[in-house]
């Protein structure tokens, strides 16, 4: 298998100084996801300024894959308009369900290319997307709505 | 069956040659298969006993005057009787076969409902409000929901004992735990995560004091160590195939004779009828009785084949060669700089099943690594959460052995800790 493709340095790097960790004040909507396979655990806290996010903050618990993929999404949907934050959130769900056959897009997915190796881990596709499921919820609890122009 | 290793002559080379699997690579290097106590490894005689049962004798059972039912019933009832004998038990109509321990303790959990459903059913089988039962925090979630939801259902209380720091059963409050309020104590005779050996002895005796009846869940020590169902006084036992060299789909309940007989129907169907009207049926005797539909035929079959497999090598040998796999491993582990052991440290009344923690490294990360080098453990709550709870971890990395288990894979296990503390130090 290819153990350095899932443990890419990305990761390890994400993993063990991670960015923007920690919940902060204010915010609009908060998800808290558990995987019940494993006891992972991420909490995600979404802030929205009109079609614009503000600060995307998290707290969590969990392997290098789960806690590195909670970094990324912080680095990647903070500040980022709506609609551009669901299509780097909808790309990195798609490649994570890819089994290793799609081909990331860097420019939208920045670090989170990095991911790639993981979908070819099945039993680690739900670490990496622990964080971005709760986002999801966190964005519906700030009242975000996805524009028509982007997939659901 | 080919003649095999008796307790003086146990040759390890010899056992791990009846294991196919064992030979085969995994990402490129020999298979080190620490996870026994998740699933055991199956022996080319249990495998080829059910290629031939299903090849030569393959037939439905209890209901068939042909041949072939004839032979298939014969193979299944052997089974029963080969299981009764491996415990001890003093008859084979106190085996009831079922899926796994999580059906046979939901067995139990459903005929103690539906005997509080019904009046005039044995009273210590009938549950409701006041009264309690006990089970324990290092018990596997099988023993703790069923018990759950059984509480749920009627209105009981549940109770549980304790974990010491040093991973025992913490029995200091035996006493008032277990008191003339109690109708069931329900535990784990070797923990699925600490390795612990309980000796139920004390809970025995206080739960028959106060007219309690006894569970003891014994998935993790029947593969292991000599169990003795007449020895250990308790009133049920419940253990599984697929971790003691058997097939998966197939499990036992062991329950004292006359608590079988006042045991009222879980399932209903064929089989475990006695006689049906449109109105009304009555039930068989057990074992029949908790038996309803086709059963895991050749499973049961499996499971015979296992046990005469075990007794071969004798359970005696099977607990020495663990108890020094274990003391190797115990040593080996704890040299491994920031490791920390959950459960007994010495090899003195656990198991080979050893749970521990790499500082600052997440168990999924630890399992990786290792299964990248061949070596094969499970990392994450082993259905046991409550018992990562009590000790502040998410998660832990377990390794278990087995008969086919050596001191090389042992080696093995901790040359890949000294790579996952490379790659995430």
């Amino acid at each position: 298998m290819e153990f350095d493709q899932l443990y890419q340095e990305i990761i390890l790097e994400h993993y063990k100084r991670p960015h923007g960790r920690g919940l902060r004040e204010p915010f609009g909507g908060e998800a808290h996801h558990v995987n019940p396979t494993c006891g992972d655990e991420v909490t995600v806290r979404v802030s929205v300024d009109g079609q614009k996010l503000g600060d995307v903050s998290y707290e969590g618990m969990g392997c290098s894959i789960s806690q590195a993929s909670a970094s990324v999404l912080h680095d990647l949907l903070t500040d980022r308009p709506v609609g551009e934050a669901f299509q780097v959130h909808d790309a990195f769900v798609a490649l994570m369900h890819g089994r290793g056959q799609v081909e990331p897009d860097e420019e939208l997915l920045g670090d989170g290319v990095a991911f790639s190796g993981v979908a070819r881990y099945p039993a680690r596709v739900k670490c990496a997307l622990l964080p971005w499921m709760a986002f999801k919820d966190a964005a519906v609890r700030a009242g975000v709505t996805v524009g028509p122009e982007v997939k659901a | 069956m080919t003649s095999l290793a008796t307790p003086s002559t146990f040759d390890i080379a010899r056992v791990r040659a009846d294991f196919p699997i064992l030979g085969r690579q995994v990402n490129g290097h020999p298979l080190v298969y620490l996870d026994s106590a998740n699933t055991s490894q199956k022996p080319t005689q249990v495998l080829d006993v059910m290629r031939a049962h299903h090849e030569r004798h393959n037939g439905n059972v209890s209901r068939s005057v042909h041949t072939l039912g004839t032979e298939a019933t014969e193979a299944y009832e052997a089974a029963r009787a080969k299981v009764a004998a491996f415990v001890n038990a003093p008859s084979p109509d106190e085996v009831v076969f079922v899926k796994n321990s999580t059906e046979a303790i939901n067995l139990v959990a459903y005929a103690f409902s539906n005997a509080s459903a019904t009046p005039g059913s044995d009273p210590r089988l009938r549950l409701g409000p006041g009264d309690e039962v006990v089970i324990s925090e290092m018990e596997h979630h099988s023993n703790i929901v069923p018990w759950q939801l059984l509480c749920e259902r009627t209105g009981a209380t549940l109770r549980w004992f304790g974990v010491t720091d040093e991973g025992r059963l913490d029995e200091s409050e035996l006493e008032s735990l277990v008191n003339e309020r109690t109708k069931l104590v329900s535990i784990v005779h070797m923990s699925n995560i600490l390795g612990t050996v309980n000796d139920p002895a004390r809970i025995v005796a206080r739960a028959h004091q106060v007219g309690a009846l006894v569970l003891l869940d014994c998935s993790q020590s029947v593969p292991h160590l000599p169990v003795d169902v007449r020895a250990l006084g308790v009133d049920f036992i419940a253990f599984t195939g697929h971790k003691m060299l058997g097939p998966t789909g197939i499990g036992v309940l062991w329950g004292r004779g006359e608590l079988l007989d006042a045991m009222p129907p879980v399932l209903g169907g064929g089989s475990m009828i006695e006689t049906v009207t449109m109105e009304k049926s009555t039930f068989a005797p057990p074992p029949a009785r908790f038996e309803a539909g086709t059963p895991p035929i050749v499973e049961a079959v499996g499971l015979g084949a296992a046990v005469d497999y075990l007794r071969a090598i004798g359970m005696e040998a099977v607990r020495a060669h663990e108890r020094e796999i274990t003391a190797y491993a115990l040593d080996a582990l704890l040299s491994v700089p920031t490791l920390r052991i959950f459960g007994p440290e010495t090899p003195v009344g656990r198991g080979g099943t050893i749970s521990f923690g790499l500082e600052g490294i997440h168990p999924h990360d630890v399992g990786q690594v290792l299964d990248d080098e061949g070596v094969e453990v499970r990392v994450g709550h082993h259905c046991a959460r409550p018992v990562c709870v009590r000790y502040g971890v998410p998660a832990t990395t377990r390794a278990s052995f087995y008969v086919y288990t050596t001191t090389e894979e042992v080696d093995a296990l901790v040359r890949g800790l000294e790579r996952v503390r490379k790659v995430f130090g």
